[in-house]
């Protein structure tokens, strides 16, 4: 009972401050209104600057600078910062070992990319298609390995691999099968490759699916009608009309080629394949951390940087006016 | 706008260095008479029950043990902890390798005032670790790690072998073992294990790097390193090795199941065994290791560590004072042996170890050989880039080892010296050659 009045003391205010406030609104916020949209963005700028602007450009500053040694390098006072120039970047990209990395995650990427998004379109299909009596297990079933961490699925694959712990390898043998060394040279692209597929193809089912969803069941009807079949629907109607979802799950499959790291860093130590510089991102890890020149990891991650922006970028504005046409 | 945005970047800038020079307050000369605290990094287990025993009699230097993943991890901690000017430790468990790289990052204090007289009681290998061959003491040596061999005797004497003497010995072993199963092998070329490599050129005499006045030289491309990666390409490339890492589920179930029925390690072996091959146990010997020259024998290392005092701790004096107690103490030195399960660096540790470890319970002679290996080690020099070179052989000898050819092994050496001298002279150090 008490609350009752405590409610409806703001109410009247309310409307009666309502035409006080629509009366002299121009006159009084010219000035105020014109900083109110950056003290809202405040926050958000804030937070961009501290988390993701400074760092860049700090990235940027260690990718120019180095440390000079003065004679043997020890003790205090033995080691200067300088500015470098553009070495770092210059010895990144001239360094042997670079240019096979970045042609490993080309191999790695014509691989996973076209298997995982050609496996979760098949996927996501088949369940829209209706037909499936336990669609929502299978779709949980199919989702599952994307919620398993790269690291733990990379560590699960690495003991399937290694010939005396793996089952598979049992298997192969009882039925007169040779094993291959799955961790061989011949094989290591297709072993991370596959972690890769068995882990990302879930999330791009999701996205198509969801996609899927979103078209009204009228359209196929009316294509129904028009005698067409299911595979035709698909085809015709419905690939065409996930296109821009296709195209936003190609690029982060892009993205996530580029920056491979947790599989075969999880699997080198099991392999005499797997170099430390076996993709660009391993490069850097390496450089910083086990060479401890982060100024040289520095210039190498704004070139993978680079390199991102200018492939997601581009592929977009390469299919951009296609795939977007109906958002127009 | 423009100049808004740029104002708050420019004074967010301010602050992150503003955060990062902060923290610099120097109180060192607050702590007469009073309590101090010192944090300690370590992964060797049950240190912090060894330490117990420091606290319990010493309340005034309160020790804190901070256990660390391992040798690698813990270093890239400090470096960056010394990198951003607060974070580390007061005191740190290094690796003899290390130990220039992180002086080389101004990581560790000199503690000549506190610890030089401590010279006579370590073996010279492991005190010229500590102090680069120079008058300054970075580190006390706590562990030392020679190598030893360790095998099957029962798969050796079903076959009438004799443990071998020399390394022509150990060829024909492996070839002898493997030819009587061909699922069985004496050993593994693990190119993941740059340590253990290291330690084989050190005992045919190599000693990577070398301090000349104010020149350093990088000597891993040299006849004796040579000479050993050729033996083990040899043996790889005819197949009486394997060429797959250690330290990996399939190895630890090679040992388990006796497939594997060798291993050139060091002292340390018998936990390792213990753990990954605790089906074998009471079937394994140590031996001395295989020689290249049975008149003059001689071992490397393979691991072994040392206690330093970080140039960020308040307190050195006290830390030095902990470091001391820690690996001379005969009180010390028995724990370290009995609770930490450490191979004591001090040359009086024969006291604290009269039992051979557990898993070699029948071997009453183990410690005698480990202290006769002890004695013998190569004096051996690591460089300020230690990392950069082993990098370079996990990469340089992975290629070899897949490979399976003799002269890929030997030419991966050329690799690890390009590599290594490159790195140097780029960092400004001045290499002779």
């Amino acid at each position: 009972m008490t609350t009752v009045p405590a409610i409806e003391q703001p109410a009247t205010e309310r409307s009666a401050a309502v035409p006080t406030a629509a009366g002299r609104p121009r006159r009084r916020s010219h000035s105020r209104r014109a900083g109110t949209p950056y003290a809202f963005l405040a926050p958000a700028i804030v937070l961009f600057v501290a988390f993701l602007g400074a760092p860049i450009v700090y990235a940027a500053y260690l990718s120019l600078r180095k440390v000079k040694v003065s004679g043997l390098g020890l003790g205090s006072g033995s080691r200067t910062e300088i500015w470098a120039g553009l070495s770092n970047y210059a010895r990144s990209l001239t360094d042997p070992e670079f240019l096979p990395s970045v042609g490993r995650i080309g191999a790695y990427g014509l691989i996973v990319v076209p298997v995982m998004l050609g496996l979760a379109l098949l996927f996501a299909l088949l369940l829209d298609a209706g037909r499936t009596k336990v669609g929502g297990f299978t779709r949980t079933a199919i989702f599952l390995p994307y919620a398993v961490p790269a690291v733990v699925a990379s560590l699960l694959w690495g003991f399937l691999y290694l010939p005396r712990v793996s089952p598979i390898n049992d298997v192969l043998e009882g039925i007169g099968v040779g094993s291959p060394n799955l961790l061989g040279s011949s094989w290591i692209l297709y072993a991370v490759a596959n972690i890769a597929v068995w882990g990302g193809t879930g999330f791009n089912m999701i996205v198509l699916y969801t996609a899927l969803k979103a078209i009204p069941q009228d359209m196929y009807e009316a294509a129904r009608l028009d005698g067409a079949t299911e595979v035709q629907i698909a085809w015709r109607i419905k690939i065409p009309i996930i296109a821009p979802s296709m195209v936003m799950t190609f690029v982060f499959s892009l993205i996530a080629t580029l920056q491979v790291f947790a599989e075969p860093m999880t699997l080198r130590p099991l392999s005499n394949t797997i170099s430390s510089t076996w993709t660009p991102l391993m490069k850097v890890y390496r450089d910083a951390f086990t060479r401890d020149d982060i100024y040289s990891a520095a210039a190498t991650s704004v070139i993978i940087a680079l390199a991102t922006f200018a492939l997601s970028f581009g592929f977009l504005k390469l299919v951009g006016s296609r795939a977007f046409r109906q958002e127009d | 706008m423009k100049k808004a945005l740029v104002g708050v970047f420019a004074a967010s800038l301010l602050l992150l260095a503003s955060g990062c020079s902060g923290s610099d307050d120097s109180d060192t000369g607050s702590d007469a008479g009073g309590k101090v605290d010192l944090t300690y990094w370590t992964w060797t287990p049950n240190m912090d029950k060894v330490v117990e025993t420091w606290n319990a009699a010493n309340p005034n230097i309160h020790v804190t043990v901070n256990k660390q993943d391992g040798g690698d991890p813990a270093v890239t901690k400090l470096l960056t902890a010394i990198k951003a000017g607060s974070g580390a430790p007061d005191v740190m468990q290094a690796e003899y390798q290390k130990v220039p790289t992180l002086v080389s990052a101004d990581a560790l204090a000199d503690i000549k005032d506190e610890a030089g007289s401590l010279k006579d009681k370590f073996p010279e290998s492991n005190w010229n670790s500590v102090t680069l061959g120079g008058d300054s003491v970075y580190a006390v040596p706590q562990d030392n790690a020679p190598l030893m061999f360790f095998y099957r005797k029962d798969v050796f004497d079903k076959l009438k072998i004799a443990a071998p003497k020399t390394w022509d010995d150990y060829a024909a072993a492996a070839k002898k073992i493997h030819a009587a199963n061909a699922k069985q092998y004496l050993g593994t070329f693990s190119a993941t294990d740059a340590g253990l490599f290291t330690g084989l050129a050190q005992q045919a005499g190599a000693s990577w790097w070398g301090i000349n006045g104010d020149t350093w030289s990088v000597n891993i491309n040299d006849a004796a390193t040579q000479k050993v990666a050729g033996y083990w390409g040899g043996l790889v490339q005819e197949g009486s090795i394997l060429n797959t890492p250690m330290y990996t589920p399939e190895w630890n179930a090679a040992l388990n199941d006796g497939t594997q029925v060798g291993w050139v390690s060091a002292v340390w072996a018998p936990g390792v065994l213990e753990g990954n091959a605790a089906s074998t146990k009471g079937k394994w010997a140590a031996a001395p290791m295989p020689q290249w020259d049975t008149a003059a024998p001689k071992t490397g290392n393979w691991g072994g560590s040392a206690t330093a005092v970080t140039t960020q701790s308040k307190h050195p004096k006290q830390a030095a004072q902990f470091i001391q107690w820690l690996n001379t103490d005969p009180a010390a030195i028995k724990l370290l042996a009995s609770t930490a399960n450490v191979y004591p660096a001090t040359i009086d540790s024969s006291a604290a170890l009269t039992s051979p470890p557990a898993f070699f319970a029948d071997q009453a002679d183990f410690y005698t050989l480990a202290s006769d290996a002890a004695k013998i080690g190569n004096p051996f020099t690591y460089g300020p880039n230690v990392n950069v070179a082993y990098s370079a052989f996990n990469d340089a000898f992975g290629k070899a080892a897949e490979s399976k050819q003799s002269a890929q092994f030997t030419a991966a050496l050329a690799t690890m010296q390009t590599q290594t001298v490159d790195d140097m002279k780029n960092s400004g150090f001045k290499v002779a050659g």
